[in-house]
């Protein structure tokens, strides 16, 4: 492996390279060899951000679509938490549990969350209902079995000492398991709600009328490749912001336990 | 999710079974649930009939089921064929790494599905869109676990390796690929999944065949029971294949195998 580069070195290396990412894109959008329709300069992608927080396209400004975008994602995210760690935890405990969900658990994993959009709009139209289904179906899965994985990895001892002192079976879930498991909980719901952010842009979109996913249908509908794209660093900065947080979140728990 | 006894077995049996009976007794018997809702189980059975024998939105399932798998193949073998490479070379060289990293961390936040827009302006609603987001799909996960991968090498079989003067071609197939090889395929598992989430998506917004533009076609019909045909085709195709990954990766990686 090389040597470890000079601090210099790096920065130099980091800057050049992104420095040349933005330059060549730039030099082809200008060259002619692209219509700008398709391939804007980064430039005017950036001006096309700043102008969509401004002016409404499609009904509302970016803020505003990606408020209802977050609505979305907040309730769906919510939703599967709350189903699937307390699931999880039970099905860590109560062997039988564990036993009905996980054949139907196992074949429902194989479905892409995408592909409930055509029953989502069956049952829910174009109410929060089918976003909210989708999100749900995109995070619930590591949210149970992060949960089940950590109930199950508790130490015998503590589940042992717990029981001998009668605790009754909800109190060692909710004392000895759910604390015992907070890291492995902390973990599947930071990559739940990454799979459920991406969820929601795919079903933003193929049905709704409003938020991130939409104002990129509606972008590429009228061939506005600015547009596309300054969808997409909103959804990259919020996805990252959304990382970020849940990473925070994550260390301050590990560090507060010593590890 | 554990190793199975005879005991949760017939558990598992047992509640596959009740819920077939109920899917019956609610749609089908007591009328609870409409037709318009969710199919019964007959509707289903003649929906796959129809579609296995007669096809359904232009194509037989097998079409459907081929067109998609070509798809997702292609895509695939492509990201593998440029992003493990690449992550290789990221992995062995520092510098590689620093030139490229920047432009890795500003793309990633962006997930696949997000590019679909983007893929249809620049490529239209044919194949060489779908191809595209399904290689944007699998090469990001490739770059970063053969990355990862090279920097979980042992630095003593490194050295060991710069001693003897081991360069190009045989340090990369005799170190880097089997060292980087176990986190590549867990790499390539995961992409697998996100890259038939992404063509699903990418065949609902608009395609002529595939899985996705059956449970397309079977929305604007509002017809519940194809849409479940399409859903448990596209579970069904998925599944298949991740088995099949995991068949290579036991046969690439034979000092692995306990």
């Amino acid at each position: 492996m090389g040597a470890a580069l000079s601090r210099r070195e790096f920065w130099t290396l980091s800057a050049g390279g992104a420095l040349g990412f933005f330059a060549l894109w730039t030099v082809i959008a200008l060259s002619g060899l692209v219509q700008p329709q398709f391939l804007p300069t980064p430039l005017a992608v950036l001006q096309k951000f700043v102008d969509l927080t401004r002016s409404p396209f499609v009904g509302y400004t970016l803020q505003q679509h990606l408020l209802s975008s977050f609505g979305r994602f907040g309730a769906g995210f919510a939703l599967a938490a709350l189903v699937g760690v307390p699931l999880g935890l039970m099905m860590g405990w109560y062997r039988w549990l564990d036993d009905v969900v996980t054949p139907l658990f196992e074949a429902l994993r194989f479905v892409a969350p995408i592909a409930w959009v055509p029953f989502a709009a069956l049952w829910f139209g174009t109410g929060i209902g089918g976003p909210v289904l989708i999100i749900f179906s995109g995070a619930f899965p590591p949210c149970l079995i992060n949960a089940y994985r950590g109930a199950r990895f508790v130490e015998t001892r503590y589940i042992e000492a717990a029981q001998t002192l009668g605790a009754p079976n909800w109190r060692v879930i909710c004392e000895v398991l759910l604390p015992a498991s907070v890291p492995s909980i902390v973990a599947g719901l930071r990559i739940g709600a990454g799979l459920g952010w991406q969820s929601l842009i795919g079903a933003e979109l193929i049905v709704a009328s409003s938020g991130i996913g939409y104002l990129m249908v509606k972008g590429q509908s009228n061939i506005s490749t600015s547009i596309v794209m300054a969808g997409m660093i909103a959804i990259g900065i919020v996805g990252f912001a959304v990382d970020v947080l849940l990473r925070r979140v994550e260390t301050g728990i590990n560090r507060r336990r010593g590890r | 999710m554990k190793g199975p006894s005879r005991r949760s077995t017939a558990i598992g049996v047992a509640t596959v079974a009740f819920l077939l009976v109920a899917w019956y007794v609610l749609t089908t018997l007591t009328g609870a649930i409409s037709g318009g809702r969710f199919p019964a189980p007959v509707e289903v059975w003649q929906a796959t009939k129809q579609i296995v024998v007669q096809g359904y939105a232009d194509a037989r399932l097998h079409e459907h089921v081929l067109h998609s798998c070509k798809l997702v193949l292609l895509g695939f073998a492509a990201a593998i064929g440029v992003g493990v490479p690449l992550g290789l070379v990221m992995g062995w060289s520092r510098r590689a790494e620093a030139l490229v990293n920047p432009v890795f961390l500003l793309l990633r936040p962006i997930p696949p599905l997000a590019w679909i827009p983007l893929a249809i302006v620049w490529l239209g609603l044919g194949d060489a869109a779908k191809v595209l987001i399904i290689w944007l799909a699998a090469f990001v996960p490739s770059v970063i676990n053969s990355h990862a991968g090279v920097r979980s090498i042992d630095p003593t079989l490194l050295e060991a390796a710069r001693t003897l003067n081991i360069r190009g071609w045989m340090l990369v197939r005799e170190i880097l690929l089997p060292g980087a090889a176990p986190m590549i395929f867990t790499g390539l598992r995961l992409s697998l999944q996100a890259c038939w989430t992404t063509l699903v998506a990418g065949e609902l917004i608009g395609a002529i065949a595939g899985l996705g533009h059956v449970l397309y076609q079977s929305s604007l019909d509002i017809f519940p029971a194809m849409i479940l045909v399409g859903m448990l085709a596209v579970a069904a195709t998925a599944g298949v294949m991740t088995r099949m990954l995991e068949w290579v990766e036991v046969r690439a990686m034979p000092w692995r195998r306990a």
